[in-house]
């Protein structure tokens, strides 16, 4: 484009922030990975709590979906970096972006594992009753697994998503690969060369990801059915 | 009733169950009127009847699958009340077997049979595949142990699921109709399971139309239909001698006669 014209690709400034970038993508990793797990502890506790009989726990779980499923992620963490200390609650960055980013996995993670848990046959929870378990080791040790099996294609892909929101958490300045790439690139102006390698950076987190997650699959959920 | 004075007489002075005008009602339709029953210890009894005549919600009442409207429950002697305390101590005493096997998917054989007593009675795990080896063994599925469901035929899933529940060592045994989503050619091989089980003389109470069972197991044979018990009687008298005209029909139908 006219604008552009003389632009030379100059990928020697990546090359010497390389090391940098590299950290950068575990600390993109150890957001992501913290997050799901944050996400998984809301998703299935939520589950329990929104089929409990305790009706305001229902409501509240309810609530919490709607609330975070239908405002933006960037809102949500900025709430909780900027307007939290000022009722006392003061994070840092990092904390913060996994706070966010655990909460936001954890609402649409309820939404995904609850319709697992409500394809699990009556039958298999009346056997569990039956034979003398309680409700909460029947949810435990009979509904949770096949449930997780049933949806875990769809848990796989929020996760995904989940890892490549952690860009977001740049706008808080947290320790990760798009706030960093963003320091490299307002020092060099290598706008082109900075941003494409990242986006091939995250590009192969993800699959990385998704082989992580179907090697989970194969190891956990591999029983037959029929 | 008539045929109920026959019946034998209770091997103990406490019924195994006594159920003592129990109702059940779903909104406003009335599931089950009025039922008076008393199963003593080492009876076994065979419920037949029309499908919706409440026989399966008669014996979900007995561990409280079906919570009961009016009335009174008691097994071995423990008023069953609403209180989870109750619930599960009475449903640890009594063992179910059901129509669709309900064996859990992600677990082994083995794992299906050891998971509530370890989990409910607190057997150590050793112990736990020791009770389990030996029911399974009785059985005739030892060989099968490491094996999942889905890797079993119908009847040998039943056959576990029969086993899970003897784990438990159960005083009672109900069974809501358990061939009856069976292949034909399957059907024996569950019966005769029942059968020994009878035989080394547990408390059974079966819902099912497999009258050749009933005649050769049962104690007593109830009918019901409309969600009371119509009849009951001792099988010679039953099967020979019904009373009542449903009774008639039904038999008629399910007998071909």
């Amino acid at each position: 484009m006219g604008g552009n014209v003389g632009y030379q690709l100059d990928f020697s400034v990546v090359w010497d922030a390389l090391p940098s970038l590299l950290w950068a993508c575990l600390g993109t990793i150890g957001l992501a990975v913290s997050g799901m797990l944050l996400a998984i502890v809301i998703g299935v506790g939520g589950v329990m709590l929104r089929d409990s009989r305790f009706k305001p726990a229902r409501w509240a779980v309810m609530a919490f979906v709607e609330l975070i499923r239908n405002t933006p992620f960037l809102v949500q963490i900025f709430f909780i970096f900027f307007a939290l200390p000022l009722i006392g609650l003061r994070l840092d960055p990092t904390p913060t972006a996994i706070l966010a980013l655990g909460i936001n996995g954890g609402a649409y993670a309820i939404e995904i594992i609850r319709g697992g848990v409500q394809s699990i046959g009556k039958g298999q929870i009346e056997a569990g009753l039956a034979l003398g378990l309680h409700k909460a080791q029947v949810f435990r040790l009979i509904v949770l697994k096949p449930a997780l099996r049933a949806i875990f294609p769809s848990l796989t892909s929020q996760f995904v998503l989940l890892t490549l929101t952690t860009s977001v958490a740049s706008a808080i300045s947290a320790y990760e690969l798009t706030s960093v790439a963003q320091q490299i690139e307002s020092n060099t102006f290598r706008s082109f060369e900075v941003y494409g390698t990242i986006t091939v950076f995250y590009l192969v987190m993800s699959w990385l990801l998704m082989r992580v997650f179907d090697q989970i699959s194969r190891r956990y959920f591999s029983y037959p059915v029929k | 009733m008539a045929a109920a004075n026959a019946s034998p007489a209770p091997a103990s002075a406490q019924p195994m169950i006594a159920m003592r005008g129990v109702e059940k009602w779903y909104g406003d339709y009335k599931a089950l009127t009025d039922i008076n029953l008393t199963v003593a210890s080492g009876e076994k009894i065979v419920l037949c009847g029309p499908s919706g005549s409440g026989k399966s919600t008669l014996i979900r009442c007995i561990n409280h699958l079906e919570p009961y409207s009016a009335g009174e429950i008691r097994v071995d002697g423990t008023l069953l009340g609403d209180d989870r305390k109750t619930i599960d101590a009475v449903r640890r005493e009594v063992g179910m077997v059901f129509q669709q096997f309900n064996l859990f998917p992600h677990l082994t054989v083995m794992q299906n049979c050891t998971l509530a007593p370890m989990r409910s009675r607190g057997l150590g795990k050793a112990q736990a595949e020791a009770v389990a080896r030996r029911l399974l063994d009785r059985v005739k599925i030892l060989d099968q142990a490491d094996k999942f469901p889905a890797q079993l035929s119908g009847g040998q899933q039943q056959r576990v699921a029969i086993a899970r529940a003897l784990c438990m060592k159960p005083k009672v045994m109900l069974f809501d109709e358990p061939t009856s989503a069976l292949d034909p050619e399957m059907v024996k091989e569950v019966l005769d399971t029942m059968i020994s089980l009878a035989e080394d003389g547990m408390t059974m109470i079966c819902v099912t139309h497999e009258m050749g069972f009933a005649r050769q197991v049962a104690d007593r044979v109830i009918f019901m239909a409309g969600g009371a018990i119509v009849e009951e009687g001792h099988p010679a008298e039953f099967f020979k001698a019904p009373k009542h005209e449903r009774t008639r029909k039904f038999l008629g139908e399910i007998l071909g006669h």
